[in-house]
């Protein structure tokens, strides 16, 4: 086990490591400085000759959303019909059906908001040209999306006084050609060469040494897994995503893909922090980031470590720990690991599932998507954190009785308001749709759907309604991980989580760069001694006091129906 | 909004070509260069390919180590986990059942010694690997079927054992394929 724990630190190690050298690129990239990868820059200007697109054209928040929104709509529409016809296109040597209209809808949302709730799968519910063309290109460009809104926060955060905060779709493309790009081929190879398939062979047939016949699904894997997890994506080329064996082949490559998906989260906080200037009001984010994170992913380790009690009763002594839906080659650490990080950074990928870990554990990756603000998925992680700094200025400055401010710009009614909402949506889409799924399960147990309310959950008791709680938090947190024993391949769950990945995806990021938006345009007001200092460890802990409090206030009655109520059924 | 969409599709069909098209073709053709020329790493006996090296197959005859349970009966066209809860009462039923199949088996075997990892479910359903515990306790099985020393499997057990990343990070794994295929070479 002593390796294992080593393993776990020696990969956060080296994300720091490679985080802090990526957030220089990222700073010198978006302020326009000489980079090494300059050369993509003939490539750039053929891309807007050809869109008509002028880069230098400055944009105010309002443009930036509606050029943001308006692709996204256009990616929407082409995603929906290419997975509904996909039958008929080229590509799809596995022959695998069209998807229903439903399901067709839920996928292309999950994908366009960088969610990635797979409600099919991936050997069988889509072919080659969707994986490559649908879902791989909207990991790529949603991740982008993500990090665009965050470039013009920082622009807002960095004037003084402006309208003016960049071009949209400079920022966007540069995300994709300087950055998701090239440390895509990176990751691609490494994974390639430790034995993930990237060829566009079709299924392939051995007969084992035993003698049985067997059907081996393959697919060009590599280049998918690298952006599903830079680009905190998270679905899977196969069904069983990062625990499959040819996607996640052996340790080297877990290390690869865990360090991959947290890179440029913990890369952005720093990039932060360059970029404006405020090199120490970076540091106490991630300070507060860091602390969060390993408040849940200790009591996650030491339980899945610890093992599953009931099978303990039975006289086995695990000492590999719970490997109920865990793989060798990861064992408990690792896999404890990543559930905590993928949870966090909305990347939802797994290596081991989720449904079948301890309850402890269960808790805390429920409480990591509900909080979903510890480094964060790319981009929106600062965003949601953002949201979170106005609340506590604004809770700072009414407990001393001041006009509370920003990085010099007056925090007022408007923006607090935008906050507030912001603030209160989640839980109200989370508890709404966990409350409508409950109410259907047991008023309508027999409705005439793929999946019967009846049979959609895998587990009874207190896990079963945990199922259907994570179904809507991962919605919501845009995460797309799940418990996936729930039977979600239905026009219910594809309707009701396509709602909650919209909203949960498109109003957070509306609402802060509003925010930043508004706050630039008003007048600048230079610091004096009067001025509450968003830079201290106090405040910090005002922050993590906040976000701790709304959380726990929130959530805490469902939580006790779920995860606590199965803790104290199965450790009595 | 209008002002904004025609650019907005003209940018979509440029990306596609570039990130959907170009980008993985590209990676294709540099893992021509990479064990099993970017198509998964097979393996042979007897001039044969008997199965890919990362993918599990399922070993229940008594001459043979055994595989972790799947359950997908390792058919590599899917993949998938039990999804069951710590809890679940028939969860454990199951677990009860692989417990009291595989003392039958492995008469010479106490209770507490079985590997966890023998008796649950692994998450993809082809799990290759078992832990070094795990195929050392089913030594005297195989011993029995084959009628050979238990020594000389260990000795292969070993041989077979890959350790943790430089040494230190991970946990040590054995290949079940390759271990089966090493112990038919070896009469």
């Amino acid at each position: 086990m002593t390796t294992e724990i080593l393993g776990v630190i020696a990969t956060y190690g080296l994300t720091l490591l490679l985080a802090w050298p990526l957030a220089r690129y990222i700073v010198k990239v978006f302020n326009g400085e000489k980079t090494w990868s300059d050369f993509m820059a003939p490539l750039e200007r053929l891309f807007f000759k050809i869109s008509g697109i002028n880069p230098k054209e400055e944009m105010t928040w309002k443009e930036h959303l509606k050029a943001l929104l308006t692709i996204n709509l256009v990616w929407f529409v082409y995603a929906f019909f290419m997975l509904m016809f996909q039958d008929k296109l080229p590509l799809n040597p596995d022959g695998n059906p069209g998807q229903s209209a439903d399901l067709a809808f839920n996928t292309a949302i999950s994908f366009l908001v960088n969610c990635n709730l797979q409600h099919y799968s991936g050997e069988t519910g889509v072919t080659y040209l969707t994986q490559l063309f649908v879902l791989a290109f909207l990991q790529f460009v949603s991740a982008a999306t993500g990090i665009a809104a965050l470039i013009v926060v920082f622009k807002a955060f960095k004037e003084k006084s402006t309208t003016k905060l960049g071009n949209f779709w400079d920022i966007f493309l540069k995300t994709n050609t300087r950055l998701l790009l090239p440390l895509c081929i990176v990751i691609a190879i490494i994974l390639a060469f430790n034995g993930t398939p990237a060829s566009y062979d079709g299924k392939d047939t051995v007969v084992t040494m035993q003698g049985d016949t067997v059907n081996v699904s393959r697919g060009p894997a590599a280049g998918f897994v690298a952006i599903k997890h830079l680009g905190t994506n998270g679905g899977g080329w196969f069904g069983v995503n990062s625990a499959h064996p040819l996607e996640n082949p052996n340790y080297v490559t877990w290390m690869t893909e865990m360090v991959a998906q947290v890179v440029i989260p913990i890369a952005m906080v720093f990039a932060l922090g360059m970029f404006v200037n405020r090199r120490k009001f970076a540091y106490v984010i991630f300070g507060v980031m860091t602390i969060g994170m390993l408040c849940l992913l200790i009591p996650t380790m030491t339980a899945e470590i610890n093992g599953n009690p009931a099978i303990a009763h039975m006289g086995i002594q695990q000492a590999t720990g719970a490997m109920e839906g865990k793989e060798v080659r990861f064992g408990p650490a690792a896999t404890g690991y990543w559930s905590t990080v993928t949870t966090i950074i909305s990347t939802g990928s797994i290596c081991g599932f989720h449904d079948s870990t301890m309850p402890m554990t269960g808790l805390m990756e429920l409480l990591a998507m509900m909080l979903n603000c510890f480094y964060g998925g790319c981009g929106v992680g600062i965003l949601n954190y953002y949201i979170f700094i106005i609340i506590a200025v604004f809770i700072s400055g009414l407990m001393v009785g001041r006009t509370p401010e920003l990085m010099g710009h007056k925090l007022e009614a408007r923006e607090v308001k935008i906050a507030a909402i912001i603030t209160l949506l989640s839980p109200f889409l989370i508890l709404a749709g966990t409350a409508l799924s409950s109410w259907v399960l047991a008023h309508h147990p027999e409705a005439n759907w793929a999946v019967k309310p009846s049979a959609w959950l895998n587990n009874p008791g207190y896990h079963g309604f945990s199922e259907m709680l994570y179904e809507y938090t991962s919605s919501n947190a845009n995460n797309g991980s799940g418990f996936e024993g729930l039977g979600d391949g239905n026009v219910f769950w594809n309707v009701t989580t396509g709602f909650v990945l919209i909203l949960g995806r498109f109003l957070p990021i509306i609402g802060p760069v509003a925010i930043a938006g508004l706050m630039a345009s008003k007048k600048f007001i230079p610091e004096s001694a009067g001025t509450l200092r968003t830079d201290s460890i106090t405040f910090g802990a005002m922050t993590f006091a906040v976000i701790v409090i709304l959380t726990a206030l929130a959530y805490f009655p469902a939580l006790a129906l779920g995860p606590i109520a199965e803790y104290f059924s199965l450790y009595r | 909004m209008k002002k904004y969409l025609l650019p907005s599709i003209k940018l979509t069909v440029l990306l596609l070509v570039l990130l959907a098209g170009i980008y993985p073709l590209m990676i294709a053709g540099i893992a021509k260069m990479a064990p099993g020329k970017g198509g998964g790493v097979t393996v042979t006996h007897n001039g044969k390919v008997v199965g890919y090296e990362n993918i599990g197959q399922k070993f229940t005859e008594d001459k043979y180590f055994w595989s972790r349970p799947s359950t997908v009966d390792y058919n590599a066209a899917g993949s998938g986990g039990s999804n069951k809860a710590p809890g679940n009462p028939d969860y454990l039923k199951t677990v009860q059942e692989r417990i009291d199949t595989f003392l039958a088996h492995n008469p010479d075997v106490k209770r507490a010694d079985i590997p966890a990892e023998l008796v649950t479910a692994s998450a993809s359903g082809l799990d290759p690997h078992l832990s070094p515990a795990a195929a050392y306790v089913q030594i005297p099985r195989v011993a029995k079927a084959r009628g050979m020393a238990p020594e000389k499997l260990k000795q292969l057990v070993d041989a077979s054992t890959k350790a943790p990343v430089l040494g230190m990070l991970g946990p040590s794994t054995v290949n079940v394929l390759k271990l089966n295929i090493a112990l038919d070479e070896l009469k």
